[in-house]
């Protein structure tokens, strides 16, 4: 079936401000671009001007949440080992992967270790036939380098990315937040921010032995960000993302015990913050993720230190992350690299981006369309979002995976 | 003395403007002259418990819980004995025998102490901010008594009067606070308590038990007891817990207390009679030697114990006042 679909601002790849044009699907494919003004009217979907972009990729959520990510524009999520049970068999992935479809595609992302304990590598190769696209070392931090050595060069060997969590464990101990005023002032065992850059330069260390891929899920300090941009300039196989609640808050979030900015990593200083912002800006940052993890009461409604980490993101990542480019940080073509583009590289697959013969998956936008998050309404499973009350502008109106519609 | 009771009390505002806050959760965020009532408020409950009837009438009727979800000895006793002397009926909630142990969660407990309907809550909790998240969800007062590492008002409210007895106006008072600083609540609301009051606080710590960004904090920062002490009027030693003195923090007890420990000979250091405080229980020989604990003149170790009882009162009885329907407290 062709679906003609016209009267649009494309946001095309190459391209930094949209780009008026039409765009035409055959089954579940993009075959054509056409740029300029519509000449068609018979049986075309008129957009009716609105942004006319590629579909979020979101690299690494907590759970697979479909009203979540319909409401925040997000055709395909890499769902993070982290599930119980974890993701560290072959069955487990090929279970998950049908998980969502049609309407959404999940690609669930093997566990690196065993139980991610860090001890014994999962069976990687048998998990990718059986459908992973990407491993991960989960919320944790792989102690000992000898196994990361030889997981980087198995990963090599299959030419599998491996997302890390950036946090020496050792340095973080029973941490929930980072060193600082903050912490100190509300009594809650803290970690200085070296623990990133720590861990940061050991995995590039063995990046350069092995030439592995590794993507590093969440970089939130100065340090961090400034070894990425040295190993990128080195030609080295690594990448780097973030989410809107490290690029929008510091610490001073989770003043009053507030359990739904208490994230992993944790919420860092003002410095860090506009380091971030800054590395969005140069390109040290490639992707940006919402780390959707919703959480209802009882894991959030307790004690700072017992609440779990995590916050419910797929809703407002669009919207947090179009503000980047209402501040003149990016333009927005840039911004769909970060959200579409670079995660589906990150995974192989042929999406997230506006181009002929691309799965068609792609969002309609009105981004200026003014909201309010409200986090007793939210689509998500739970609404534990540490932006409650923020207004805010962007929403996506239509949704469409493979071509159609949900 | 006297003088500054009588222009104290004459400086303070009416009714419930004196102390407009419904619980009791910490120091931070008080004022000083709230801070000075609550003090004042004490010391007619100090010359009441020298008395041989020790009884108010204030509380009758009412119930006061004492909800503890760590163990404690000497604080929960302190709180009995305040909640029984005020005249209420107080209930002690041990959480070694508590459904928390099976499974239940704090907010459920609270919601479950609520319905019984108490008309003050004394909690203590070993998790940062656990009191705060209970008494959001209660109607009835909530006194902090020590919440994890975060605060814990009424030591810092009885160390200050203390402070006041012996010393007189805390204002202008050098003290230094010595010891496992990071993992303490004691520290923290002493800290908040007397740089408000206008005291010159110092901090000493081995580096490893000091908490980040003191400097932020309107404090002077020490690792060396010695330079510590030296023009001190107040020396308040921290409690080192035992499981800290196994390698992961400090080496062992006694490289603390060659470092740390207060001995007759470095107390020579700090201004001549400065008085000697210690929140309790005391690691004898440790953090502090017993002949300096028990230095007649200038130990005030357990007069601290004795003001804790009398705030306490005064607190339980500012705290319901409101419910007791107190003329101007609304």
């Amino acid at each position: 079936m062709n679906r003609y679909f016209g009267n649009a601002r494309l946001v095309l790849p190459g391209e930094q401000q949209p780009v008026e044009g039409s765009l035409l699907v055959e089954g579940d494919r993009i075959t054509t671009i056409n740029t300029g003004a519509d000449d068609r009217s018979d049986g075309a979907i008129d957009c009716q001007g609105r942004l006319l972009a590629p579909g979020i990729v979101d690299l690494g959520v907590f759970a697979i949440d479909k009203p979540a990510f319909r409401f925040g524009g997000i055709t395909r999520a890499a769902l993070m080992p982290d599930q119980a049970p974890i993701l560290d068999l072959p069955a487990m992935i090929k279970h998950n992967a049908v998980d969502g479809k049609p309407d959404l595609w999940s690609h669930p992302i093997a566990a690196a270790t065993k139980g991610l304990e860090g001890q014994q590598l999962a069976e990687i190769g048998l998990m990718q036939r059986s459908g992973a696209k990407a491993v991960a070392t989960g919320r944790r931090w792989i102690a000992d380098s000898g196994i990361m050595l030889r997981l980087l060069q198995y990963c090599k060997s299959l030419d599998l990315p491996l997302i890390v969590h950036s946090e020496d464990a050792g340095l973080t101990g029973d941490a929930v937040a980072t060193n600082g005023e903050t912490a100190t002032r509300l009594g809650l065992a803290s970690a200085t921010a070296a623990a990133e850059s720590l861990s940061i330069a050991r995995d590039i260390a063995l990046v350069r032995e092995t030439g592995a891929h590794v993507h590093f899920r969440q970089v939130t300090t100065t340090d961090g960000l400034e070894l990425i941009r040295a190993a990128k300039s080195e030609d080295l196989p690594v990448s780097c993302g973030i989410t809107p609640a490290h690029l929008l808050l510091s610490d001073i979030a989770i003043s009053d015990f507030r359990t739904f900015a208490r994230l992993s990593p944790p919420l860092r200083n003002e410095a860090n913050r506009l380091a971030c912002i800054e590395a969005v800006r140069d390109g040290t940052i490639d992707v940006i993720s919402s780390g959707h993890d919703p959480r209802g009461p009882e894991d959030k409604r307790l004690p700072f230190a017992e609440a779990a980490p995590g916050m419910a993101g797929a809703e407002t990542l669009l919207a947090l992350s179009l503000t980047l480019v209402r501040d003149g940080i990016i333009p927005i073509g840039r911004l769909f690299e970060l959200l579409s583009t670079n995660p589906a590289k990150i995974l192989g697959v042929e999406a997230g981006s506006l181009t002929p013969g691309y799965e068609a998956d792609f969002i309609l936008i009105d981004e200026d369309a003014p909201w309010r998050v409200d986090a007793r309404k939210m689509a998500a499973a739970a609404g534990n979002t540490p932006f409650d009350g923020l207004p805010v502008q962007g929403r996506v109106t239509a949704i469409y995976k493979g071509g159609r519609a949900y | 003395m006297t003088s500054q009771k009588t222009a104290s009390s004459q400086t303070f505002p009416a009714g419930s403007d004196a102390f407009p806050h419904r619980h009791l959760l910490g120091i931070a965020g008080l004022q000083p002259w709230e801070i000075l009532f609550l003090l004042e408020e004490a010391k007619q409950w100090v010359d009441l418990n020298k008395k041989s009837s020790k009884h108010a009438d204030k509380l009758d009727g009412l119930t006061v819980i004492n909800a503890f979800f760590e163990n404690s000895t000497r604080t929960l006793l302190s709180f009995e004995i305040a909640g029984k002397r005020m005249g209420a009926d107080v209930v002690n909630m041990h959480a070694a025998q508590s459904s928390i142990k099976k499974g239940e969660t704090l907010i459920d407990t609270a919601v479950t102490l609520n319905a019984m309907k108490a008309d003050a809550i004394v909690i203590r909790h070993g998790s940062s901010g656990a009191v705060q998240l209970i008494a959001d969800k209660v109607d009835c007062p909530v006194l902090n008594a020590g919440d994890g590492r975060h605060e814990h008002p009424t030591q810092a409210l009885l160390d200050a009067l203390t402070i006041q007895r012996r010393r007189g106006e805390i204002s202008g008072l050098t003290v230094t606070i010595c010891g496992d600083v990071m993992h303490s609540r004691v520290a923290r609301s002493n800290i908040y308590c007397l740089t408000t009051l206008g005291a010159r606080v110092r901090i000493c710590a081995p580096p490893s038990l000091l908490p980040a960004a003191l400097d932020r904090f309107n404090v002077e920062v020490f690792t060396n007891f010695d330079e510590a002490l030296k023009g001190s009027d107040v020396v308040m030693m921290l409690r080192l817990q035992n499981e800290r003195m196994n390698g992961d923090f400090i080496p062992s007890p006694r490289e603390y207390q060659y470092l740390y420990g207060l001995t007759r000979e470095r107390l020579e250091l700090a201004n001549t009679d400065a008085l000697i405080m210690h929140p309790g229980p005391m690691n004898r020989g440790v953090e502090i030697d017993s002949d300096v604990a028990d230095d007649l003149e200038n130990s005030a170790i357990t007069e601290q114990v004795e003001m804790g009882v009398a705030v306490r009162m005064a607190c339980l009885d500012i705290l319901t006042r409101k419910s007791r329907g107190v003329e101007g407290w609304s």
